[in-house]
């Protein structure tokens, strides 16, 4: 048997401090806030201790905000954000490793994927939204669309550095001012981030960062001198955010939950539709809004692919998420595995069949196998509910038509995935499928150029593409 | 070093798919500044130096065209940060050879960098804004994109040496064609810098080329190259300029007739992007 | 069609494969479709693994094991051919632990000289045969060849497909040679030349390889060595689902061979990486998986000594052959 040694990439890459501050009008000050201390999943240990902000705070940030906007950053020509937000995008680049090995250490993910995906997705965002700023006139809203003020912003742990460079690249390159709150579990990257900021000569307040929990996410939120909300995170949290809204005039976008769909017709290519089956629902570690997390095979290949998905499966590499050769890395908190663990469990109960990988799992951390429902039917909680972890569940179907109805059936719908080799068959399920984003022989592909964004449940509202500007202009 | 330290005195060459040869004619011609002072001697290309030139634009087509939009933009981008360290070396150049104070040399030269800048932006935008679906009446896909039309000859502007010049140039290559240039004849020195600068950042060889020399010498024979799929005329000689068109419709070129006095500080738009892209579509059916 | 004479017991649905010309080609093109892009992805994101220490270590000293140590030139002499086979016996003098390699692979008539250097080495002597590279001869010709170097001691042959055939579709022109070239083989085991640089697509690569397999190639090779591109990562992984997937069909393990190409040690662990995870361990040995290479021994023995000493070896430090 061949082992592989161990790879682990260095930690000390990370420049790990020991406390972190919020970042307000171009200063890192110390929040009034209870300090949170921010655990790394892989390991249970604590990395740092994190000011947090108060109420007071999120105001001062506000008007932080709302002063650059109004003096500075609302009034510029876009061709000097651009160069600012340029900046931004290279310091990214070049400060890309630490990035990595951080977002790695403090959410969980392994570092093939921060380092290889979540970096540089986060500054190509910057790069493509930077070419936006002195271009808005072509954006197809209208001649010189305007910029709305201050965009109070609250993203999820998921992908902390890149939902952040989702929420302020696009709000800077259309003259907004930011005000945004990481996830209590996953603030590091995005203070990284401010740091960048401060780096790249922004004028103050232009962006403002504030760790906490949901209620510092609440007054941002909720702030009556916040004109545009953008919320990136659960369902349940993002009907109360349009609830409160309601009546405001605010302009709010909303991106949510999934329980996407990937569709295997008997025609597909087996071996790439398994990976992109893999990659859909283990992708890190399944935490993605858009994860294939319902398999829906068809049943005259279903027995095949099935083999061949447990045989890849069991081949992904669960541990350390500072191992260049981990596949899968920790779950992101202890909360967050025992709602997994729960859901598991009703799957069982509700008479799932449960496979998981035999992969060895590390002795401290939260980590959760690999884990495969056959035999689920649509009425399982497994079936309707984002498990937001690496559990797949497979159901069958034997025609196009009961596919669409199974994969649509469904409050949310953010995403869904193809697969067959017959070009036709591709658009016209594509043209079928209630989901913001429909992958064809591919999964959780994502680029700046390319709306994401869901259906229903799943939200309103695009980021990225021509499309996602509109979110941050007064049209 | 002392104050009268004699300079090292540059060669200007070509630049010919990645690399600065001389002339193979051999020839060369004295630049001089505004007052009519010698400033240096630059290689006077010829209609081998075109052959060459558009033989090397050719070989780097598939490779341009067929890289990412993001790369592209990265690429120019970074064209942009090299240019911005070369600063001063272009005001000077600009100021001597188009007669301006370097305080207005200085602010061309901004202009110049922002509109790389610009332009470099551009590479990932152009199909989104140009391109889209075609909601036809019937079970198809259809859509629509912009391609690059290939191997584009720019006639690079007479007076603006190097806002013009960039202003022709990068529109080119953004949306993926590959260009040979003949540079402003008169005020070649900033053009053989840019090849420098253009050397020194990512740019693949033989992308961007540019020949210096006598426009109306090097015209006819890009105009009638059969490997040519576009022609830009901004800097050909008024008299020349039907003749030119005449010959480019020899293989139906894609010929962009611009105002030779084209005014170039002012913010430009889409047509020099559009000037040298085709439209493609795409039909699909659809069905189980 | 001849009957396939290396596989009695294929199951009913393989056996029903290779019944005539008409059912070989419904299955070939029954086979799944290979997504370009996908296979792509997926050798690119396995390239990325990380190998280091004890497991490079196992790494080097595997691979070289697996090199099928070749030389196919014009030029070639019973000289050069005897420096090689020193070198197959002992790759490092100066490191007597370093494995012997798999086999030497040379031209039919350089078969005896190659069979009288390694005798008692238990080296393998492998023949490329068959109109070696193009393939373009009559079917006597090819027998003749592999016989001739059968008859000279080549205990393996590398034989090439007819990629003109297989193009035109002609599946059952190209399964028949070679099993007539497998019965030609005697006890010889027999490696099957896809030449994928030619066969252009990784569904063709896939329908060779079932092809290859179906007819009794005990190995499928990817490449001569003389087309390029010769051996990539992805058109192996597609060999390696196809060894894979057989296996799972018939209970047999049959192997891969990529060839040219691979110089450096970090390729040829992206290759074994490979093998690890899409055919699974049990290809990780000499009997299933192979190189054909000719320089990337030495960058194998430089980064041994690397691994050993501590420090960056040069290219002075290990034999030139």
């Amino acid at each position: 048997m061949w082992e592989y040694a161990p790879a682990p990439e260095s930690r000390d890459i990370a420049n790990l401090k020991p406390t972190y501050r919020m970042f307000v009008d171009g200063q890192f000050v110390e929040g009034a806030g209870e300090p949170l201390k921010t655990v790394n999943p892989g390991t249970e240990e604590v990395l740092a201790e994190v000011s947090t902000a108060a109420p007071a705070d999120v105001d001062k940030a506000v008007k932080a905000a709302r002063r650059a906007y109004d003096r500075v950053w609302g009034k510029m020509p876009g061709s000097e954000r651009a160069k600012y937000i340029f900046r931004i995008a290279r310091l990214i680049q070049e400060r890309g490793r630490e990035l990595a090995v951080l977002e790695s250490l403090d959410n969980g993910k392994p570092i093939k994927e921060s380092r290889d995906v979540d970096v540089p997705t986060a500054a190509a965002h910057f790069f493509y939204h930077a070419g936006w700023a002195d271009k808005l006139g072509y954006a197809g809203y209208g001649p010189d669309p305007k910029p709305l003020g201050v965009a109070g912003q609250v993203i999820p742990w998921n992908f902390p550095l890149l939902m952040a460079a989702w929420k302020i690249a696009p709000a800077l390159a259309c003259g907004n001012t930011v005000v945004l709150k990481p996830a209590e579990t996953t603030p590091l990257t995005a203070l990284v981030l401010a740091e960048i900021i401060q780096q790249a000569d922004l004028p103050p307040g232009v962006v403002n960062i504030l760790p906490g929990a949901g209620d510092v996410g609440a007054a941002v939120t909720s702030h009556p001198d916040v004109d545009k909300v953008a919320f990136t995170g659960s369902t349940e949290v993002g009907k109360l955010i349009q609830r409160q809204l309601a009546g405001t005039g605010r302009k709010l976008t909303l991106e949510l939950g999934g329980k996407a769909a990937n569709i295997v017709f008997d025609d597909a290519p087996l071996d790439q539709a398994v990976e992109g089956i893999v990659n859909g629902i283990f992708f890190n570690q399944g935490h993605v809004c858009c994860a294939g997390s319902r398999l829906l095979v068809q049943e005259s290949v279903a027995e095949e692919l099935l083999e061949k998905l447990r045989v890849r499966v069991s081949t992904l590499r669960v541990g350390d998420p500072l191992d260049k050769n981990t596949d899968v890395g920790a779950i992101n908190s202890r909360e967050q595995l025992t709602k997994i663990q729960q859901l598991v469990e009703t799957g069982d109960a509700e008479g799932a069949e449960r496979w998981t990988s035999a992969c060895p799992l590390p002795d401290k951390g939260f980590y959760f196998a690999p884990t495969v429902f056959s035999n689920v039917s649509q009425a399982m909680r497994i079936a309707r509910e984002e498990i937001f972890g690496p559990v797949l569940s497979v159901l069958t179907f034997r025609t196009p038509d009961e596919a669409v109805a199974k994969a649509n059936n469904t409050p949310y719908g953010l995403s869904a995935g193809i697969w067959t080799e017959k070009g036709s068959r591709i658009l016209w399920a594509a043209q079928k499928m209630r989901a913001g984003v429909v992958w064809a022989n591919t999964f959780n592909r994502f680029d700046p150029t390319a709306p994401f964004g869901g259906y229903q449940e799943s939200g309103f509202g695009r980021e990225g593409g021509r499309t996602g500007l509109e979110a941050y202009l007064d049209v | 070093m002392s104050e009268n330290r004699i300079s090292v005195a540059k060669t200007y060459k070509l630049y010919i798919g990645g690399a600065f040869p001389r002339s193979e004619s051999g020839r060369s011609y004295p630049v001089v500044d505004a007052k009519g002072a010698f400033l240096a001697n630059a290689a006077q290309g010829s209609r081998k130096d075109a052959r060459d030139a558009v033989a090397a634009a050719r070989k780097a087509f598939p490779g341009w065209s067929g890289a990412t939009a993001y790369n592209r933009g990265q690429v120019l981008y970074r064209v942009a940060e090299v240019l911005e360290g070369r600063r001063e070396q272009f005001a000077a150049e600009v100021a001597s050879s188009e007669g301006v104070a370097v305080k207005k040399a200085q602010s061309l030269v901004d202009a110049a960098i922002d509109r790389w800048v610009w332009y470099a932006g551009w590479t990932d935008k152009v199909a989104t804004v140009l391109g889209g679906t075609n909601p036809v009446a019937g079970p198809y896909f259809s859509f629509s994109m912009p391609e690059p039309t290939g191997v584009v000859a720019v006639l690079a502007p007479q007076q603006s040496s190097l806002l013009g010049l960039i202003s022709v140039v990068a529109p080119v290559i953004a949306t993926g064609n590959t260009a040979v240039v003949v540079s402003s004849q008169d005020r070649p020195l900033p053009a053989v810098t840019l090849s420098e600068v253009l050397a020194t950042s990512d740019l693949p060889g033989g992308v961007v080329n540019v020949l210096t020399g006598r426009t109306a010498e090097i015209a006819p024979w890009l105009a009638s190259h059969g490997d040519v799929n576009a022609l830009d005329l901004t800097g050909a000689p008024e008299a020349m300029r039907a003749d030119l068109e005449r010959s480019a419709a020899g293989t139906v070129k894609r010929v962009l007739r611009t105002r030779p006095s084209e005014d170039f500080t002012r913010e430009p738009d889409l047509a020099r992007l559009r000037a040298f892209l085709e439209t493609k579509t795409v039909w699909h059916p659809m069905g189980v | 069609m001849a009957a396939p004479s290396t596989s009695p017991s294929l199951p009913p649905a393989l056996a029903d494969a290779v019944r005539d010309d008409a059912s070989l080609r419904r299955f070939l093109h029954g086979l799944p479709g290979v997504d370009q892009v996908g296979v792509e992805q997926r050798a690119a994101g396995l390239g990325t693994r990380s190998i280091k220490k004890a497991g490079k270590m196992w790494a080097i000293d595997t691979a070289i094991g697996m090199v099928d140590l070749t030389t196919l030139e014009g030029a070639d002499t019973h000289g050069k051919v005897r420096s090689l086979a020193a070198k197959a016996r002992r790759p490092d003098p100066e490191h007597p632990d370093v494995p012997q390699v798999a086999a030497v692979c040379v031209y039919p008539d350089m078969v005896e000289t190659a069979v009288r250097e390694l005798d008692g080495t238990g080296i393998d002597i492998a023949s490329v045969a068959t109109a070696f590279p193009s393939g373009r001869s009559s079917l006597k010709v090819k027998l003749e060849d592999t016989a001739y170097a059968v008859d000279a001691g080549a205990t393996e042959i590398d034989m090439v497909i007819d990629r003109g055939a297989f193009l035109s579709g002609r599946y059952g022109q190209v399964f028949d040679e070679i099993v007539q070239v497998k019965h030609a083989c005697r006890d010889a085991h027999l490696k099957v030349i896809l030449e994928t640089g030619e066969l252009a697509t990784y569904d063709n690569v896939r329908r060779a390889s079932w092809l290859g397999l179906l007819a009794g190639g005990d190995f499928i090779k990817t490449s001569t060595g003389k087309v390029s591109p010769a051996a990539t990562l992805p058109v192996t992984h597609v060999m390696l689902q196809a060894v894979r997937d057989w296996h799972t069909q018939t209970g047999e393990l049959r192997g891969v061979k990529p060839a040219g190409g691979i110089r450096t040690t970090k390729d040829a662990i992206k290759y074994l990486v490979a093998v690890h995870e899409v055919a699974g361990p049990e290809w990780l040995t000499a009997d299933l998986f192979r190189f054909g290479a000719s320089t990337l021994l030495n960058d194998l023995l430089m980064q041994r000594r690397t691994q050993l000493e501590g420090h960056y070896s040069g290219p002075d430090y290990v034999t030139v052959d």
